[in-house]
């Protein structure tokens, strides 16, 4: 192909945004994208602070910077000290660097805390054609704007607070349609478990993915974060999906987003964000929405997943390879190859996390369980993703519903999500969350995971076990 | 600012088969409370090394003196999950200077190289051949250069090459890192701010 033809050549939504941020490019080495905003929190920034002190550098960007103090905080009595000692420590690092350093701090007790891509999103920090990194690999969530998002460690947080940008490869390109009518209680979160099962957990590295097709175009903002949100757990960098009307309304008057005539300008150019029709995808999946039942993971990766009426695969359909990581997943999860999952006993239920905790999640299961009770010998926490949420959420009178059916309603955090604070499934016990991972510990030592959607999470509260959905409402 | 370099090495072998290794059983979540770099090795695997009572679980191979050496050698897709760095910084901190599985997952190939830690990738064939090698002699050892790009199997000779970025290579070799880098371009981001 010569210069000319690749010049009037379509290109993808993930290309236009990517070049439009280039600050330069060399034969041999990674592009340098510049970063059009750095999310950073308590747990994988210290180190990085530490680096540039020892250069002598300052943030380069400070006002393009913004922290949160999320995954390691308490969801019960945020008002007090944090008691246990070294996640104190955290927070007050963080406290400490982001004032010498001079970074806006939405820390503890401040009405935007809250989950990193929690509170992006609703303050209008995320918007279309942007960039943004942070030292999480969930920052992929704010791909639902039109946006090229991606989680980076500690070195490349460092890297961009000392030049607002980063060495990056270009990765490849690849287009994931849904498309059809979702049956009745399946949402966007089966919808990636779903795609996950079919690809894998390793089936998307290398890629940046666009998701497509008329189910996609039909879900609210909450639900296309929920999908670009999990675009890591199939490998990939990240995830996204074209603006349209959908995301301007949500975006347009929030706290940060352009206003005036600075929102018509941005306006206009977001009507550009699209891939063309000549675009070319290194790879392109295709799946009928028709085909979703609501799903279920039984196994310690988030690939691991089924429709909750379909059986738990059988060890012999894997090869030898395989069959030992395989058996080993059942084992820890304490299952049985080729057996049913369905009125499988839980003890927990988590309903929060980036991928869950937004005011629409939390409506889905109040509307859910309002005049239900929880199974007797069921915990079920309710974790706002900000406090924002949380507000909304008591300005609404969910919190109300949720007490009445036994759900106790905390403070916004990353909680049981990652179990780095007090919010840890016991060992051996078996919870239903609406988080991201089902690693083997992830929730806390030698818990065990059933990843599923909001609904499905509620449906488990109320009956005590895996339930499918589609039998009560 | 100067990282570890990385050039040579020949080393005896840590086998861990099993695939989809995640940065959770690398490095669990409660152990990310430290604000330094340092002493991530102690919890390497941690939850695999250590029952609830932090008895060593026998049978493990971090546990077990049968295996030693400074590669590290797991299953396909090593490094699956969460983003953390300090799964890099737990490896090196406990020794290792090289991981070798049949794929790595993106962020964590990324954060080794950060850190003076050389992921490399093999067939899945030569990963399989590797364990068979180590399972059935404990002291076979592996050889990897950097410059040529490859590694061998020394009870055998067999080998194979593998890739890296060149600028990646050129900084392990060398010990420069991306800031010293990106810093030198520092007028062409100011520049590109006007735009
Ligand atoms: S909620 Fe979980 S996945 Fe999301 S940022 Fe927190 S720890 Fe990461």
């Amino acid at each position: 192909m010569n210069l000319e033809e690749t010049k009037n050549m379509g290109k993808t939504l993930f290309d236009k945004i990517w070049d439009a941020h280039v600050v330069s490019t060399k034969e041999g080495f990674p592009d340098i994208l510049y970063i059009d905003t750095h999310f950073i929190h308590e747990v994988t920034s210290p180190q990085a602070f530490n680096g540039l002190r020892q250069r002598g550098i300052p943030v380069f960007r400070p006002k393009q910077t913004v922290a949160t103090a999320d995954h390691n905080v308490p969801t019960l009595h945020q008002d007090q000290p944090i008691k246990e000692e070294l996640s104190r420590l955290q927070v007050e690092m963080l406290t400490k660097n982001c004032a010498e350093f001079g970074i806006e701090l939405y820390g503890l007790g401040h009405p935007y805390q809250g989950i990193v891509h929690v509170i992006g999103p609703e303050l209008g920090i995320t918007r279309p054609g942007c960039t943004y990194v942070c030292g999480d690999s969930h920052t992929s969530t704010h791909g639902a704007f039109g946006a090229i998002a991606f989680g980076i460690g500690t070195s490349q947080v460092e890297q961009v607070m000392a030049t607002q940008c980063l060495l990056q490869q270009r990765p490849k390109r690849m287009k994931i349609e849904v498309n059809g009518q979702l049956q009745k209680g399946v949402g966007a979160k089966d919808i990636i478990l779903y795609i996950i099962s079919q690809i894998s957990a390793a089936g998307g590295t290398g890629y940046f993915v666009e998701y497509a097709g008329d189910t996609i175009r039909s879900l609210s903002m909450e639900g296309r974060m929920t999908i670009c949100n999990m675009s890591i757990e199939m490998g990939a960098r990240g995830g996204l999906i074209a603006p349209d009307q959908i995301t301007f309304d949500y975006v347009e008057g929030r706290e940060f987003a352009p206003k005036g005539d600075a929102w018509d300008k941005a306006l206009a150019y977001w009507k550009t964000l699209f891939s063309d029709d000549d675009a070319v995808f290194d790879k392109v999946y295709s799946f009928r929405a028709e085909d979703i039942a609501p799903m279920i993971t039984y196994g310690t990766n988030p690939g691991m997943g089924i429709g909750v009426d379909e059986k738990i695969p059988d060890a012999g359909q894997f090869s030898d390879q395989e069959q030992l990581s395989y058996k080993k997943a059942l084992q820890y999860m304490g299952l049985q190859d080729d057996t049913p999952i369905e009125g499988h006993p839980i003890d927990y239920v988590f309903i929060g996390s980036c991928t869950n905790s937004r005011i629409e999640d939390l409506r889905q299961v109040a509307e859910f369980i309002k005049g239900k009770k929880k199974a007797d010998d069921v915990t079920v926490w309710v974790v706002p993703g900000s406090k924002q949420v949380e507000q909304q959420a008591i300005k609404e009178g969910l919190d109300k519903v949720f007490e009445a059916a036994g759900f106790g309603l905390r403070e916004p955090g990353c909680s049981a999500c990652l179990g780095m604070n007090e919010d840890k499934i016991p060992a051996g016990k078996y919870c239903i969350s609406t988080s991201n991972r089902n690693f083997e510990g992830r929730q806390g030592p030698n818990s065990r995971t059933f990843l599923a959607s909001p609904l499905m999470a509620a449906a488990a509260a109320v009956t005590g076990k895996v339930t499918d959905i589609r039998e009560l409402i | 600012m100067a990282t570890k370099t990385f050039q040579y090495i020949q080393s005896g072998v840590v086998p861990i088969p099993t695939e989809n290794i995640d940065t959770d059983q690398i490095i669990p979540a409660r152990f990310l409370k430290a604000t330094t770099r340092e002493g991530f090795g102690n919890n390497l695997f941690r939850d695999w090394r250590y029952d609830s009572d932090n008895k060593p679980i026998t049978g493990f191979v971090l546990n077990d003196n049968t295996f030693s050496g400074k590669i590290l050698v797991g299953g396909k897709n090593f490094g699956c999950g969460s983003s953390r760095e300090h799964a890099a910084w737990a490896i090196s901190d406990y020794g290792f200077d090289v991981v070798v599985s049949s794929f790595f997952a993106d962020i964590f190939k990324g954060n080794a190289l950060n850190n003076g830690l050389l992921p490399v990738q093999v067939s899945e064939a030569f990963l399989q051949k590797i364990f068979a090698a180590v399972f059935n002699d404990p002291s076979t050892e592996l050889e990897v250069n950097l410059e040529k790009q490859t590694i061998t199997l020394l009870s055998t000779g067999e080998s194979e090459e593998f890739e890296i970025n060149p600028y990646k290579k050129a900084c392990l070799i060398n010990g420069y890192d991306d800031i010293d880098y990106i810093l030198s371009n520092i007028d062409k981001i100011e520049e590109y701010e006007k735009r």
